[in-house]
């Protein structure tokens, strides 16, 4: 009886293991049924095509924490391809291609941007230096200090409008690359 | 002394008979001129007039904005009209423009001439600059910033351009048979503002008379020419042999880098109407206000070459050449393989007007309907800049934007080759002009990205580093603790 209980449970293990194993190799369903290929090594550097073709904008619009957790969950197939408005319909095109996947464009609850990107722009007279923008942005794009007037590089802002959100007295706004020189009022553009 | 040929190119026909037959004719002073403010390559330059003031002839009126960007002046004595958007020769949309009315004056402003020997070599392509010279082949790039990037290479080759290809054109043609010793005279002053250790001058074999004037020229020693030895080159007549990168391989051997500047490998080139017009402001402080044009073609009654004073309207240039004589098919800016055409003749002359060709339909080549390729590589064999134009045809049409870049889209030099050759009548050039700003807005979006991934993926690195000491930290505290 023992034996037989012993010989049994040693054959679930082996089996179980068994199972493990080949689970590491063969392909599985992910949960938008597609089918994908658990492999570390093959992971990274799909990781890093995928990310090849994100517009690294780190806007999070996606809901993953920027371009690259974005090209990760897609490798694994925990993300669909159409999850990208700043890349647009040309990146999910290109994405749908290089994972093998058919075609479709971006889905629309993730946000609309526009065709000509803006940049985040502070109204330095307004700023009361409390640091949350600089914290927020993804790119170390705002320099400033505690209690002191914070800016925007312009020439590194991805237009990601996460700053925009975290200011207490809303002086941050989009406006257009070519218009941060000029004074709050007259052609400010808000964010979309 | 022949020159080894380029790679690919065509010979055409030149066309060039018809306007070389009668001497150089001024242009009488216009009664208005319109000045475009971005006539130049470069940013536009801002005005320094208002409406209303009174301008002299020669008075700087836009200021340059920007590295690289040229002066303007005022072409003609007057007062300035308006300052608005009007439709231009040279952009597809309406252009900002200073208009000058003229009071019949012909009252200039002073600019005193300079002692070329007393002045620095940076002094002097400043000086250069004032007089808002610009290259007078067609591509209008600012001379002065050409010269000090010039001045940046080691040993200076300055190649003088007078091989003027393309057909109709004859403007720079004239300006060796008539101005020889002014061209000299330019030349050694661009040689001292590079610091230029060589000099060569550019010249087709199919103007026997101005490789015979500016050879006399340079025989006849004229006192302030100090150029150790401009050689006079005589290349064959293939166009487009007096292209930049063209040139410089025909002189040097050398081939221009992709995507870089002839000043990369040593060389500098101009034209050689920039020359004479460099040494008429140093000489006689008279800045770019006038340039001399072809007007030619059989639609027009005495085709020659005329000097213009900027501004004037190509009406008034063409009623000065005879006025049209039938019914005309086409007015082109520039030659029939590169010029660009004109919807109507009330445009003014701007400082890259080389060449009006008033063309009557027999002047045009016929051209059929778009047939697909049939990979006859014609085409390949045509370019002088050695790319693959099938190739790229393929890639523009599906815009395919990695692999235009891939095979080389912008270094195409526009020149119309491909086309002319292509069986099946495809407007590759068309094609390839259209392709260009995509591609250059793709480059800046891959820079602009890769720029961002690098500060993100330095802020993720930094934010774990400060997580993992703080959790060390922490450990710290509590086995002290505990």
């Amino acid at each position: 009886m023992l034996v037989a209980l012993l010989v049994m449970a040693a054959a679930t293990l082996l089996l179980a293991t068994a199972l493990t194993l080949s689970r590491d190799r063969t392909q599985r369903n992910d949960k938008h049924g597609n089918d994908i290929i658990e492999n570390r090594y093959q992971d990274k550097a799909l990781i890093e095509q995928i990310n090849q073709l994100l517009p690294q904008t780190q806007c999070r619009r996606c809901t993953f924490a920027g371009c690259k957790p974005y090209a990760t969950a897609l490798a694994r197939g925990e993300a669909d391809i159409n999850q990208c408005p700043p890349g647009g319909d040309h990146t999910a095109w290109r994405l749908a291609q290089l994972l093998g996947k058919a075609p479709k464009p971006v889905d629309r609850q993730f946000g609309i941007v526009r065709a000509t990107p803006l940049v985040a722009w502070i109204d330095e007279p307004a700023c009361i230096g409390c640091t949350k923008c600089i914290l927020a942005c993804p790119v170390d794009a705002i320099v400033g200090a505690s209690k002191f007037m914070h800016t925007v590089i312009t020439s590194e802002c991805t237009g990601c409008e996460l700053c925009v959100a975290p200011c207490p007295v809303d002086c941050i706004v989009m406006r257009l690359p070519d218009e941060v020189h000029l004074p709050r009022t007259g052609s400010t553009v808000h964010a979309s | 002394m022949t020159a080894p040929a380029m790679h690919g190119g065509l010979r055409l026909a030149g066309n060039k008979k018809r306007s070389t037959q009668s001497a150089l004719r001024i242009a009488a002073a216009p009664s208005q001129v319109v000045l475009p403010l971005d006539q130049h390559a470069g940013t536009a330059a801002t005005p320094l007039v208002q409406v209303g003031e009174r301008v002299l002839r020669g008075q700087p009126i836009a200021q340059p904005q920007g590295e690289i960007s040229a002066w303007l002046h005022a072409s003609i004595a007057g007062h300035v009209s308006a300052i608005e958007l009007r439709p231009t020769p040279h952009r597809q949309q309406p252009a900002p423009c200073i208009v000058i009315d003229s009071d019949g004056s012909e009252e200039s402003a002073a600019h005193e001439p300079v002692d070329v020997d007393r002045l620095d070599a940076v002094a002097l392509c400043e000086h250069i600059a004032a007089g808002g010279m610009v290259g007078l082949g067609g591509a209008v790039f600012p001379t002065a910033p050409k010269l000090l990037l010039g001045r940046q290479a080691d040993e200076v080759h300055l190649i003088l351009n007078g091989a003027e290809c393309e057909p109709w054109i004859s403007c720079d043609d004239m300006l060796m048979r008539e101005r020889a010793a002014d061209i000299l005279r330019g030349a050694s002053i661009l040689c001292r503002a590079l610091s230029a250790a060589r000099c060569s001058l550019v010249i087709e074999d199919d103007k026997p008379e101005a490789i015979l004037a500016m050879q006399a020229a340079q025989s006849a020693a004229h006192p302030n020419i100090h150029v150790p030895n401009i050689d006079v080159r005589v290349v064959p007549t293939i166009y487009p042999a007096g292209g930049e990168n063209q040139l410089v391989t025909t002189v040097t051997g050398l081939e221009v880098p992709s995507g870089g500047l002839p000043s990369d490998i040593g060389a500098i080139c101009h034209n050689v109407g920039t020359a004479a017009a460099v040494a008429r402001w140093i000489d006689h402080g008279e800045p770019l206000i006038r340039r001399i044009v072809t007007v030619t073609g059989s639609g027009v009654a005495e085709a020659s070459n005329i000097e213009v004073v900027l501004g004037t309207s190509i009406a008034d240039v063409i009623a000065q050449c005879g006025g049209y004589s039938g019914r005309v098919a086409r007015l082109l800016m520039g030659g029939s393989m590169m010029g660009r055409a004109l919807a109507s003749d009330a445009l003014p002359v701007v400082k890259a007007s080389n060449c009006l060709v008033v063309a009557l339909p027999t002047d045009l080549q016929p051209r059929g309907t778009e047939m697909p390729c049939i990979r006859c590589g014609n085409c390949s064999e045509a370019c002088p800049a050695m790319l693959l134009p099938q190739q790229l045809h393929w890639f523009a049409r599906a815009q395919d934007l990695p692999a235009l870049d891939l095979h080389g889209l912008l270094d195409c030099i526009e020149c119309g080759c491909c086309d002319h050759v292509c069986p099946s009548q495809i407007p590759l050039t068309q094609q390839f002009r259209d392709a260009k700003p995509a591609l250059t807005a793709h480059r800046s979006a891959q820079a602009a990205a890769t720029l961002a991934r690098t500060r993100f993926e330095a802020r993720d690195a930094r934010l774990a580093r400060l997580e993992s000491e703080r959790q060390a930290k922490l450990a710290e505290r509590r086995k002290s603790v505990g």
